[in-house]
């Protein structure tokens, strides 16, 4: 029973990988790019939760309205204003620019926040549960699985049924092209960012009421997302999802076997992963 | 007429070179403890950025995990001498080679990601090594170790013939990496290494083998690196897992060093640890804010002057001080 528990803790907490995975995912998606900043800027997510909550007094779910607005706002001027600058054949500048972006917000919040670890208060919400079967399940992690199959669902749907999901596509399989026909690349990354920083927000959120974080914990975060997207196979959003439960699954059980193994079962999928599947269990796409 | 590799600057910063190498060599009969600790420090670092170079600017492998052999040649030096009893000295010979065969699975494995992704791939394998080495008890787990005083004693008797030691250990250290780097770039491999730097497709169709040649510098880099982190937690006498395989210490800072001093270049790697050392000696109070304003002067230098300080000097100047690429001279005037 105690396996079963770790699969289906471990399965929900998949849920919170994917959505650090899916924003990820989708600017690689877009425009090919990796941005180093992602983990932190989920951090920063989570401590802009936390001053808007204080702030306004609202619960932390209810700062998602303040903080996933002004995340994308965030993201869109991040991407005009630095990182399409640095979009070229070449992927050094990309990288270090955004490996720069991450030790600015790391250290931006260091000061801000002091390196004390913060969590968001979240009420009852934080340790109500549902039993069935003689299983107990959090409420939290299961209302992020949902939100996270939700926001693959509503990402898959924006992608294919949509004239912005017409244009990323249009945009990721060749940007000279699209831009022939009128499609504004600039603005078409930044949306993608604002999109991308979006769910980064809700994903920062999340995880601020599950855990207790501080601002050296991007780095960790950044990690997991990509682990997931590599597991589940590039370009392929549902197959994000598979590879954050798998990633999930693989830590839960980790955990179970040996505390300090937890983190380090999560890799050794991966690397299996890598050693076995190298473009991931259900790859859509080129790398 | 005739090719040549050097010139009347090489020759120059050729005896120059000399020079320095003998004043510096001397430094334990001029320069006092704590400066020679700082020259030590500044060596490592120096040979941490100019050997993240020959990865990132030559080869195109971008990694954020060098920390991963940093830490690895610390634990190795630490379980060498304290577990294995081996003497200091006869410790570190191992510690480059076990660096090196580490690095070719890990390869095998990281190889398979491209670009961007290979960056974060390096950083799992680091992430890795770290949590594997919280979990060794018989060097102190998550808490660490000290080196215990009759393994430093191996090294030397005496505090000051010791810190001597230490020091050239450091200095020796920048002066094999150095020669490392030139010989590499002299070598059939380095004018692959230079081709795939400047184009990897014309590189490939000219019949270079980019992966084996990718392969023999992340080893040879590998190796390398975990003797600087050997040396590295030599002096320092303690060892942790979260100080060993520190992204900020070992990773970020070098990449900034390389960046700022000019990437893809011998010089720059040395030109961006000395701007480094000075920016930190005058700011180092000032901490994050200090940290924020090298990320910032990164971000400015990849965007407005990508190829750093010495790449401006050079537009302007032409100037070239290691003998690395050919020119013709004396070409007759025309009559």
């Amino acid at each position: 029973m105690e396996w079963v528990n770790a699969v289906v803790q471990g399965t929900l907490l998949g849920g919170l990988y994917a959505l650090f995975a899916a924003g990820l995912s989708l600017i690689f998606g877009v425009m090919r790019l990796v941005n180093i900043a992602h983990g932190d800027l989920i951090v920063l997510a989570a401590y802009l939760a936390l001053s808007t909550a204080a702030g306004l007094g609202l619960h932390p779910l209810a700062a998602l309205t303040v903080v996933v607005p002004a995340m994308a706002a965030a993201g869109y001027a991040l991407q005009r204003g630095l990182i399409n600058r640095t979009m070229g054949g070449d992927i050094l500048p990309p990288l270090l620019v955004t490996f720069g972006l991450s030790v600015i917000i790391q250290n931006g919040l260091l000061m801000g926040y002091t390196a004390d670890p913060q969590k968001l208060q979240a009420g009852t919400l934080e340790t109500a549960s549902l039993s069935a079967l003689g299983l107990t399940v959090g409420v939290l992690p299961l209302l992020t699985f949902a939100l996270a199959v939700a926001v693959i669902g509503a990402l898959q749907w924006m992608f294919y049924r949509t004239a912005l999901g017409r244009a990323f596509r249009a945009t990721s399989d060749r940007q000279d092209v699209a831009q022939l026909m009128g499609l504004n690349r600039a603005h078409v990354f930044g949306l993608a960012m604002a999109l991308s920083l979006a769910v980064t927000a809700l994903a920062g959120v999340l995880l601020g009421i599950r855990t207790a974080f501080d601002p050296a914990g991007g780095g960790a975060r950044l990690i997991f997302g990509f682990e997931a997207v590599i597991i589940g196979g590039l370009g392929n959003l549902w197959g994000t999802l598979a590879g954050g439960v798998i990633l999930g699954v693989a830590q839960a059980v980790g955990g179970q076997i040996h505390p300090g193994f937890q983190i380090l079962a999560g890799h050794l999928v991966f690397l299996a992963v890598l050693a076995v599947r190298p473009r991931g269990l259900f790859p859509k796409m080129e790398g | 007429m005739d090719v040549t590799r050097a010139s009347r600057l090489t020759r120059a910063a050729a005896v120059a070179g000399l020079v320095l190498l003998v004043a510096l060599a001397a430094a334990p009969w001029w320069a006092g403890r704590a400066d020679m600790r700082l020259l030590g420090e500044i060596f490592l670092y120096m040979a941490l950025a100019t050997l993240w170079n020959l990865l990132a600017g030559y080869a195109g492998l971008v990694s954020v995990g060098q920390q991963a052999y940093v830490g690895l040649g610390g634990y190795l030096l630490f379980a060498l001498t304290m577990l294995a009893g081996l003497p200091v000295l006869a410790a570190l010979p191992v510690v480059l080679i076990a660096g090196a065969v580490v690095a070719v699975p890990v390869a095998a494995l990281i190889f398979r990601l491209r670009g961007a992704y290979f960056a974060i791939g390096t950083w799992v394998i680091a992430e890795v090594f770290r949590l594997t080495a919280a979990q060794l008890s018989a060097l102190g787990g998550g808490s660490g170790a000290s080196l215990p005083p009759a393994v430093v004693r191996t090294l030397a008797e005496g505090r000051d013939l010791r810190e001597a030691m230490a020091y050239w250990l450091a200095f020796g250290l920048l002066v094999l990496v150095l020669a490392a780097a030139v010989a590499i770039l002299r070598s059939r491999h380095g004018l692959a290494l230079t081709a795939i730097r400047d184009n990897e497709l014309a590189a490939r169709s000219l019949g270079i083998d980019i992966w084996r040649t990718k392969l023999f510098v992340y080893v040879a880099v590998g190796g390398l690196t975990a003797l600087a982190g050997a040396l590295i937690f030599l002096q320092k006498l303690r060892i942790s897992p979260d100080a060993a395989f520190a992204v900020n210490d070992w990773t970020a800072f070098v990449i900034f060093i390389v960046v700022i001093g000019g990437i893809g270049t011998l010089e720059g790697p040395i030109i961006g640890t000395l701007v480094f050392f000075a920016l930190r000696e005058t700011m180092a109070d000032l901490g994050t804010i200090y940290l924020i304003a090298l990320g910032a002067v990164a971000i400015v230098v990849m965007l407005r002057a990508p190829d750093g300080l010495w790449g401006l000097i050079r537009a302007r100047t032409g100037a070239e001080l290691f003998p690395l690429s050919r020119r013709v001279t004396g070409i007759p005037p025309r009559p």
